[in-house]
């Protein structure tokens, strides 16, 4: 688009108050404002520049690390905090390897920035683990979903998230819904399995 | 000495019983410390800067920008990046820069800059006249075989060439085709790389490593120390299939920068250095003609195929030409071609997944030729099985075939019911693998409280080695497995040979079976003692040492143990590769069926189901040993329909060297794969065959036959790619 | 990655003030799933990166007083995936459902999906988005429309096609503090003639703040995607279409939109002209599939794309109609 027409399109009129929530939408709309609206001080937004020291919570603690703007929170989950779990595998989280939950949601922790994840409730493998390993993991061992175990990780907390927000998976939505993780080894049957074991509580 | 061997199958209480891998769960909730979790205090990342340039000569490589970079704290030149030098491949590493962090290394990186003078880029390694014309090609070598030999007279090559056409004449069905297959990569998930320290001295190496007994040696000898002052470690390893058995230039590299900085150095490669450097499989393109009787039997093959390995050249081997089923006659020959790409390394069953792609690819053509169930011309051909599997494969043929259900299922080439634009098709494939057991050592310690620990520089792949050791002892003394503790993946732990060429199971089961044998015959004779009887009746089962043909007369494994006094009993035994054995074994079998579905207007390829049989000798879990299967089949699908290193044919580039490009089979691609182990009791008595490998052969050209089957007309490259298949669909 | 600032601006007004003029300078930074790996291999490397995941007004979906759904540029994608009162836009979810990994659907946006830079591997690897390369080197998956100048690479946004074939629109506010504009997204993409020229209309210090989805109003729509195999990777040819039949199953007005064949996303009014007056069947669908590629100048490598254009246009069509495809 060109200048001169920039200058001639229409002003929306569009503002926030002008919105009317459908009811479909309200309650979405409610769920998205996860995050109280902060205040908004007078000086405009703080820039952080050079290395900081931020507040991560992990599996349920609060803890402080060092961050530049540019570390991930792949770098701090691994270097840091030795959880070591999440992988480093493809620079653009396109194998899943270092999949984690925040706030619930599996997310790519090699492309989430350690600072944007300040305030949220971050998760790692990890957290499934200890005396009684959650039943992801336990079904991952009785279906010998893994080999080299590189990706397996990854695969545990992306089957957790998955199966959380579809308990009564059956084998075509499994089939469908774990496509966000490479397994070099070829695992793939017995993750099948082990996600299908937890569905029927094997 | 006592007479090594394996209980019979009504006898074993553990072996040839499925168990969970031993650490399933450290793996499963990201406990297991691979290499590259490996951090030691203080560390350096080191981050490899790569040529840009598939081919060229350096002029000048400045590297002063990465030294001023924030965070920036070593900068190496590598001998490749010395000025004069001429590079070969893109990705060739030139320098390391070593940071405080790996973004700072990344930074720093990018702040080197390199001067060249390009040379000619040879990349399109498919095409053969080109290759000539580059002057890139060399002779591949090559064999004749024909039943009626040449009279003295005769001069060889006439005769032949006359004898070749003559049996053409004579052939009731002749097919000619082109039949190729794409190089890949080896793609580990977890790159090439180690976490490497100096102490007084000596070097502490985290390396991820097929070969943890061999690698303390290479470090030493390009380090310029003994063996003896270099410790290589790898509990974990993620992937190797072939391709890391050595440290490579850039460890050493990692451990002189440790030296030079006095701190411990991190140095993996990045995702697209992995795919560029750590390994990729040979390309193969070959052009037959065959002859075959009216039975559907060849008896004449005449091919040429040429391919490249990278920039030396090399190619698929000519000796598994054509592949498994040897017709009587025949005349193959090759053309090695050097193209500006890495070196490959060796691929899960080296040489063979190409040359069962390029030639039984062929033999099911002759089956669509004759209009003939591709089923029946592999039995018949079964005749020209080369290493004397016949009955086992067609008993093999035979299970397979009712698991895909073949016979309902199967419809000439070309000739099946469509639903859409939807067709499907049955392909199969057959393979062979040695499997030798390889070289390996084992130092026992029984403890006088009835603890049993092992000891053996072996790793554990993924392929459920630690579980296996753990098998053996366990059977051998009467334990549980959890009463065994198994340590590998040590330097200084009894040698044991690198893990290639699906030799590992056949060693460790050698060490571990002898030491256990070895280590319960002094038990036996110190509980022989005690239950006054001849060691030579006792056994060891359920926990208790007892007479064989009275078993009241016992004692607990702990009370037996008790009696070896306050020091440990200490056995160490060896296998030596190539002696002979009753444990081991080598040359396995196995069969592979697809059935797939193609979508003629988008030439989209699925896999519906999948079933590989394979016979391995003796199993001992068969839980990890179908696991083995799956993987391969897996890694087999993938190849079959989507990975594939593109190299652009005009810079030389592997354009395709991140995750989101090289296209690997995700979850939902696998369809239903059904595994069978075929252990007969004339397969067990063998004893134990690797199958780490095999199962990886046949998945390609039973699917490039599957989709012949389907469409009628034959794909001709692997991987089948929409694109290829919607060009043989439109040449046809 | 270059060392650069970070800012996380809690409303839309605070972004504007922490963006910078200069081209490049800045970089608007959302789920991150593209501008994070960009910036790790140096081919993106701003100076400071405006985090705009906590900006509340961003992260809403609402309906405004004429009907239409307007979804905030930070809406992720699995929320539009599971909102029941977007199922009415069948188009847009069967694009999003397309990505088909969880994790990518969970962290990437709405607005960073259409702003998404080119997957071209020749940019990729560092050889420019204008890369000569493309012209005969690997460019199976390159344009085969609109790739007469020195751009060849294909338009990446899977969502995108859908978005102009339901005539959405963006609103879009900047470079001046209070300014807000509305852009058809059909108007939002363009191809570069140079090196530096962004593959959309929005200036440095300008974003997306919102999708405006029009009302469906009985419209019926489809993206049909070819894609090889389950992966997040990207469709091969791919094609939304929206649709208003009558009672009697005539088309009265139609949008073809092919997404992954050009530059841009590519509008086909020869397809629409076919459809339109008649209704639809396999054969009609067929020929407005042959009408959407009949300009196509496929490149050395990627001609089976044409065939593979052709198909999508067919099977977005047949499915916005409610027929089967027959294929996969
Ligand atoms: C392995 C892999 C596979 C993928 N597969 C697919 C796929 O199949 N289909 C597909 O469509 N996408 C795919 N993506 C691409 C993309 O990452 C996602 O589509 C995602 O939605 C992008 O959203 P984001 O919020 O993460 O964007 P970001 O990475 O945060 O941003 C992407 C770009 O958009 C700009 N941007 C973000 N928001 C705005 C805004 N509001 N206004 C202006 N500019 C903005 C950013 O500056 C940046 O340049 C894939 C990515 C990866 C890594
Ligand atoms: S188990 Fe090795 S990559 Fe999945």
């Amino acid at each position: 688009m060109t200048d001169s027409k920039q200058k001639s399109a229409p002003k929306s009129g569009f503002s926030r108050r002008a919105f009317l929530r459908g009811s479909g939408a309200a309650a979405a709309a409610t769920a998205l404002h996860t995050q109280t609206a902060a205040a908004v001080d007078d000086q405009g937004p703080k820039v952080v520049r050079g290395e900081t020291s931020i507040t991560l919570n992990v599996n349920g603690k609060d803890v402080q690390v060092k961050a530049e703007p540019r570390t991930t929170l792949l770098d701090v989950l691994r270097y840091q905090l030795e959880l070591t779990g999440a992988k480093p595998v493809s620079l653009d989280g396109s194998s899943g390897a270092s999949t984690v939950l925040i706030d619930d949601k599996p997310v790519a922790a090699s492309t989430t920035l350690a600072m944007a994840a300040t305030g949220k409730q971050i998760r790692t493998v990890e957290s499934l683990g200890g005396e009684q390993p959650d039943d992801v993991v336990q079904a991952f061992v009785s279906h010998d979903a893994q080999q080299c175990g590189f990706c397996t990780p990854g695969f545990v907390v992306a089957v957790r998230a998955f199966l959380n927000k579809n308990p009564d998976a059956t084998e075509a939505e499994v089939r469908a819904g774990l496509n966000g993780n490479i397994c070099r080894c070829g695992t793939y049957a017995n993750i099948v399995e082990a996600a299908l074991a937890v569905v029927k509580g094997d | 000495m006592p007479e090594y061997n394996w209980p019979s199958r009504e006898a074993s209480t553990v072996i040839g019983k499925v168990h969970d891998r031993l650490d399933g769960t450290v793996k499963s909730t990201g406990a297991a410390k691979y290499t590259y979790d490996v951090n030691l205090k203080n560390q350096l990342i080191a981050v490899a800067y790569g040529s840009p340039y598939a081919h060229c000569k350096i002029k000048s490589l400045d590297v002063s920008g990465a030294e001023k970079t924030a965070g920036v704290v070593h900068v190496e030149i590598l001998p490749q990046g010395q000025k004069d030098t001429e590079i070969e491949w893109e990705g060739e590493l030139l320098a390391v820069v070593a940071a405080e962090s790996e973004a700072a290394a990344r930074e720093g990186i990018s702040k080197i800059k390199l001067a060249v003078e390009e040379l000619d880029v040879f990349a399109d390694e498919g095409n053969l006249e080109a290759a000539e014309e580059a002057g890139r090609t060399g002779n591949g070598g090559g064999k004749v075989e024909t039943v009626n030999e040449p009279g003295d007279d005769d001069d060889e090559d006439e005769f032949v060439e006359a004898e070749i056409e003559r049996l053409f004449k004579q052939a009731k069905h002749v097919v000619e085709g082109y039949y190729a297959i794409d190089p890949i990569t080896h793609c580990c998930l977890e790159p090439h790389g180690s976490t490497v320290e100096w102490k007084d001295g000596k070097l502490q190496a985290y390396l991820s490593t097929q070969n943890v007994s061999g690698t303390d040696e290479q470090f030493a000898r390009d380090l310029k120390v003994t063996a003896d002052d270099v410790h290589v470690q790898c509990e974990y390893i993620g992937g190797g299939f072939g391709s890391k058995f050595a440290p490579d230039y850039w460890g050493i590299a990692a451990a002189r920068i440790s030296k030079a900085t006095g701190r411990p150095v991190k140095m993996m490669l990045q995702r697209d250095q992995e795919l560029k450097l750590g390994g990729s499989r040979p390309s193969g393109y070959l052009k037959v003609r065959l002859g075959a009787d009216q039975n559907g039997v060849v008896q004449v093959w005449d091919s040429h195929h040429w391919g490249s390995a990278g920039y030396r050249g090399g190619g698929v081997s000519h000796s598994v030409v054509p592949y498994v089923l040897v017709p009587p006659n025949y005349r193959r020959t090759s053309t090695t071609i050097k193209s500006n790409t890495a070196q490959a390394r060796a691929w899960r069953a080296p040489n063979h997944p190409q040359a069962c792609a390029m030639t039984q690819t062929a033999l099911d053509d002759l089956a669509a030729t004759m209009g003939a169930n591709s089923y029946d011309i592999f039995l018949a051909n079964l005749a020209n099985a080369s290493n004397g599997k016949a009955d086992v494969y067609r008993a093999e043929m035979e299970v397979g075939a009712k698991l895909i259900d073949w016979k309902a299922k199967w419809h000439p080439h070309g000739k099946g019911p469509s639903r859409g634009s939807i067709v499907d098709g049955l392909g199969m494939a057959l393979h062979t693998w040695g499997g030798t057991a390889n070289t390996s050592s084992c130092l026992l310690k029984v403890h006088p409280d009835g603890g049993v620990e092992s000891f053996c520089g072996t790793q554990d792949l993924g392929t459920g080695t630690r579980t296996v050791c753990a098998q053996v002892l366990a059977e051998t003394f009467g334990l549980e497995v959890d009463g065994v503790r198994v340590n590998i993946g040590s330097s200084k732990y009894p040698n044991s040979g690198a893990s290639g060429g699906s030799t590992t199971v056949g060693a460790v089961c050698e060490s571990h079976r002898r030491a256990g044998q070895d280590a319960l015959e002094k038990i036996f004779e110190l509980a022989a003692k005690e239950l006054e009887v001849d060691a030579s009746v006792l056994e060891a089962v359920g926990g208790r040492i007892r007479d064989s043909a009275n078993h009241d007369k016992s004692i607990t494994w702990r009370k037996a143990c008790s009696l070896i006094g306050l020091k440990p009993l200490e056995v160490t035994s060896n296998y030596q590769r190539g002696a002979a054995s009753t444990l081991t074994n080598s040359g396995v079998g196995g069969v592979q069926m697809a059935h797939v579905e193609v979508d003629k207007e988008t030439g989209v390829v699925k896999i519906k189901k999948f079933v590989a049989v394979q016979d391995q000798g003796l199993v001992i879990n068969p839980k990890t040993c179908k696991s083995q299967i799956y993987g391969a089949v897996i890694m087999g699908i993938a190849a079959a329909l989507y990975e594939q290193r593109i190299t652009d044919p005009k810079t030389g580039k592997f354009i395709n060297a991140e995750l989101s490009d090289y296209k690997l089979a995700r979850l939902g691609d696998i369809g239903e794969i059904v595994v069978e182990l075929y252990e007969p009791e004339s397969e067990r008595v063998r004893g134990v065959i690797g199958n780490g490998e095999p199962p990886a052969i046949s998945p390609k050209a039973a699917i490039s036959n599957a989709v012949a089957n389907a469409l009628g007309v034959r794909v001709p490259t692997i991987p089948l790619t929409p694109k290829r298949v919607l060009d043989a669909l439109a040449k046809a | 990655m270059k060392a650069f600032e970070y800012a996380a601006p809690r409303t839309e007004a605070e972004i504007l003030q922490v963006l910078s003029a200069e081209p490049g300078a800045t970089e608007v930074l959302a789920g991150g799933t593209d501008l994070v790996g960009l910036m790790k291999k140096m081919l993106v490397t701003p100076d400071r990166v405006v985090n705009i995941m906590d900006v509340p007004s961003l992260k809403t979906i609402d309906e405004l007083p004429d009907g239409s759904v307007s979804i905030g540029a930070a809406v992720t994608l699995d929320l539009i995936l599971d909102h029941p009162y977007l199922d009415v836009y069948p188009a847009v979810k069967q694009a999003i459902r397309g990505i088909n990994s969880m994790q990518l659907q969970c962290q990437g946006t709405l607005g960073g999906e259409v702003c998404q830079r080119p997957r071209c591997w020749f940019y990729r690897n560092g050889l420019g988005l204008l890369s000569e390369s493309a012209s005969e080197g690997a460019n199976q998956y390159h344009a085969i429309l609109g790739n007469t100048g020195p751009a060849k690479f294909v338009n990446s946004s899977r969502i995108a096609p859908a978005l102009i074939a339901l005539e959405a629109q963006l609103r879009v506010i900047g470079p001046g503090e209070d300014e807000e504009r509305l852009i058809p997204v059909s108007e939002f993409f363009r191809t570069p003639r140079h090196d530096g020229q962004r593959e959309h209309v929005l200036q440095p210090q300008q974003l997306v703040t919102h999708v405006i989805l029009p009302p469906i109003a009985g419209r019926t729509c489809a993206t049909y995607e070819v894609r090889d195999g389950e992966g997040p990777d990207y469709p091969l040819a791919a094609a939304a279409v929206a649709m208003r039949l009558d009672g009697y199953g005539i088309v009265h007005a139609a949008k073809v939109v092919l997404g992954q064949v050009a530059p841009t996303p590519w509008n086909s009014p020869e397809a629409e002209r076919l459809l339109i007056g008649h209704p639809v069947d396999p054969r009609r669908a067929e020929q407005a599939g042959l009408a959407a590629v009949r300009m196509a100048s496929p490149l050395s490598e990627n001609t089976y794309k044409v065939q593979l254009a052709k198909v999508a246009v067919k099977r977005a069509i047949l499915l916005a109609a409610g027929h089967e495809t027959g294929g996969f």
